[in-house]
C-alpha cells in the first residue's frame, strides 16, 4: 500500500516516455522524462541556484507571515476593538488576487527602496508574505478561542486574570492551530513567491525559478521549463512535509499528539 | 451554609432554565440534584460556583461562609484538562492561579493526587491516562485548595460502569474523611442514592423543584445490594415519575 503512489508515479513515467517515443513528439512540445532529467543535468547549477533564490524568499516571507500574522491574532483576542478593526482587512487581502497587488507593491516599494536589488528582494518578499499570511492567522485567531468554555469558567472560578488566562490557557491552546496555519502557509509562500517573481521579472535581484521558467519559454527551452517544475514542486512537498514534521515533533513533546 | 430564595433563571433567547428555586445548603451535607436533561440542575450549580446570576431570587450566604476564590472546587463532566500539562501541573493549577509557587505548592498537589489514588502518576500527561483516571485528576484539581465546598455537574456521566462505581465509593470516602460539602448534579436515580445524604428533585421547562427526599442510607461494602437502596431507588423513581406527569 505505501508504495502504491511511488509505483504509479513510475508507470505513469514510463508510459509518458514511451508515448513521446512512440509518437515521435518534439522535445519542445512535450519532453519526456529522459530529456528532462537530461536538461537539469545539462545545467544543475544555474536551476539550484535559482530554486535557492525562490526559497530564501519564501521562508523570509513565511518568517515574516508568522510573526505577523500570531501578533494580530494576539492582538485581536486581547481587544475587540482590534478584533473589529482587524478582520475585514484580513479578509480584503485574503480574497485580493496577488497577482494584482504585485504591480502596486512593486511601485510602492520601488519608491521607497532605491536600491534595485533590495527592491526586487523586498517585492517579492512583500507578495509572499500577503499570500502566507492569512492561514496563519485565521488558525491562530480561532485557536486563541478554542479552549473549552469549561476551562474559561475554572480560570474565573479560582480568580485567574485575564493575563494568565492567556498565558495559562489561550496560548497553549492555540499552538497546535498556530502551527496548522503555518504548515499551509508554507506551502503558500512558495506559490506566493512564485507568482510575484512571474509579475515582477527579476530586476537586479538573482533570478529564481519563475524567471527560469519564463526565460527558458522564450527560447523553447521546455524541457528546462519542465525541470525547473519539477524543482518547484519537489520544493513544495519538501516544505509541506518538513513543517508538518515539526509540528508532530513540537505537540508530541507537549504530549498533544 | 448557603440559603437560595426564590432564584429564576432566564436565558438570552426566552429559555426559562430555573423558576422559583429555594433550597438550603447545610455545612456537610451531601445534596444531589437530580433530574432530567434541562431540568436547570447545572445552572443551579452555577449559579451556587458564582459564575452566573440569577434573574431573580437570591444566594445569601451565612455569615462567614461568602466564596472567595480556593473555597469552592468545580469538577465538570469532562475532565476538562490542560492536554498539555502533566497530572501534577494541571492539578497546581488552582494555586498558582492565586500565586502560589511551585516549590510551596507541591506538597498539597502530591497528597491532593494521593487522595485520589494518583500517587505515582504525578508526571503523567492525560493523553495517556483512562477515563476514569483523568477524572481522579479533575477531582484532585478541585480539591487541592480544601475546598469547603465541592460542585459536581454530572462528573461519573461518561465513564464505564464499573469505573464509575469505583469511583462513587471513592468519593464517598473523600466526603467522610474531608467533611467537606457536596452539590452533585446527575441524572441518574442509582447514583443520586448511592451518594447522597439529600436528593432534590427537579423538573424541566421551566426547571423547578418538585420535591426534596432524605437518605438514610448506611454505607457498607454492599450498599449495592442492601434492600434500603433498592427501596430508596424505588420510591426516588415513583416520586420522579409523578413528578414529571404533575409537571
Amino acid at each position: 500500500m505505501k508504495a502504491a503512489p511511488l509505483l504509479f508515479g513510475l508507470l505513469a513515467l514510463i508510459a509518458w516516455e514511451a508515448v513521446v517515443r512512440a509518437g515521435n513528439v518534439p522535445p519542445y512540445i512535450v519532453p519526456g522524462p529522459v530529456a528532462i532529467v537530461a536538461a537539469f543535468a545539462a545545467g544543475p547549477l544555474s536551476l539550484l541556484t535559482a530554486l535557492a533564490s525562490t526559497l530564501v524568499v519564501t521562508f523570509i516571507a513565511l518568517a515574516v507571515a508568522a510573526v505577523l500574522g500570531a501578533l494580530l491574532a494576539f492582538a485581536m483576542s486581547v481587544s475587540r476593538l482590534a478584533q473589529a478593526a482587524i478582520q475585514p482587512w484580513a479578509v480584503v487581502l485574503q480574497v485580493t488576487p496577488i497577482v494584482a497587488i504585485v504591480p502596486l507593491v512593486i511601485i510602492w516599494v520601488g519608491y521607497l527602496v532605491t536600491s534595485p536589488r533590495i527592491s526586487t528582494l523586498i517585492t517579492l518578499v512583500v507578495s509572499a508574505t500577503i499570500v502566507a499570511f492569512f492561514p496563519i492567522f485565521a488558525n491562530t485567531a480561532e485557536g486563541l478561542a478554542s479552549a473549552p468554555a469549561e476551562l474559561g469558567d475554572l480560570f474565573r472560578l479560582y480568580g485567574g486574570g485575564r493575563w494568565q488566562t492567556l498565558a495559562l490557557l489561550r496560548l497553549p491552546a492555540a499552538l497546535p492551530y498556530f502551527l496548522t496555519g503555518l504548515r499551509i502557509s508554507g506551502g503558500l509562500a512558495l506559490v506566493g513567491a512564485v507568482v510575484a517573481e512571474f509579475v515582477a521579472g527579476s530586476g537586479g535581484f538573482a533570478s529564481g525559478l519563475a524567471y527560469t521558467i519564463q526565460e527558458a519559454g522564450f527560447r523553447l527551452q521546455v524541457p528546462r521549463m519542465f525541470a525547473a517544475l519539477v524543482l518547484l514542486s519537489l520544493a513544495g512537498i519538501a516544505i509541506n512535509l518538513g513543517l508538518g514534521a515539526l509540528a508532530r515533533f513540537v505537540l508530541r513533546r507537549r504530549g498533544m499528539a | 451554609m448557603l440559603t437560595i430564595r426564590s432564584v429564576g433563571r432566564r436565558f438570552p433567547g426566552g429559555v426559562e432554565a430555573l423558576r422559583d428555586v429555594s433550597l438550603r445548603l447545610g455545612a456537610g451535607d451531601f445534596l444531589a440534584l437530580l433530574g432530567p436533561s434541562g431540568c436547570g440542575k447545572s445552572t443551579l450549580l452555577r449559579l451556587i460556583a458564582g459564575l452566573d446570576r440569577p434573574d431573580a431570587g437570591s444566594l445569601d450566604w451565612d455569615a462567614g461562609h461568602a466564596l472567595a476564590p480556593g473555597d469552592a472546587g468545580f469538577v465538570f463532566q469532562d475532565a476538562t484538562l490542560l492536554p498539555w500539562a502533566t497530572a501534577e501541573d494541571n492539578v497546581f493549577l488552582p494555586l498558582r492561579l492565586r500565586g502560589m509557587s511551585r516549590p510551596r505548592a507541591m506538597p498539597a498537589v502530591r497528597e491532593a493526587l494521593a487522595h485520589v489514588g494518583l500517587g505515582g502518576f504525578e508526571k503523567a500527561r492525560p493523553r495517556t491516562l483512562s477515563g476514569g483516571m483523568r477524572m481522579r485528576v479533575s477531582i484532585a484539581r478541585a480539591l487541592v485548595t480544601r475546598p469547603r465546598l465541592l460542585l459536581m455537574d454530572e462528573p461519573f456521566a461518561a465513564l464505564d460502569e464499573f469505573t464509575r462505581h469505583k469511583l462513587q465509593a471513592d468519593l464517598l470516602a473523600l466526603w467522610r474523611e474531608l467533611g467537606c460539602t457536596i452539590v452533585f448534579v446527575t441524572h441518574s436515580i442509582y447514583e443520586a442514592c448511592f451518594l447522597a445524604r439529600r436528593i432534590v428533585l427537579m423538573t424541566p421547562r421551566p426547571g423547578r423543584v418538585a420535591r426534596e427526599m432524605a437518605s438514610a442510607l448506611a454505607h457498607g461494602a454492599d450498599t449495592r445490594l442492601d434492600p434500603a437502596y433498592a427501596a430508596l431507588v424505588a420510591e426516588v423513581s415513583r416520586s420522579m415519575e409523578r413528578a414529571l406527569e404533575a409537571g
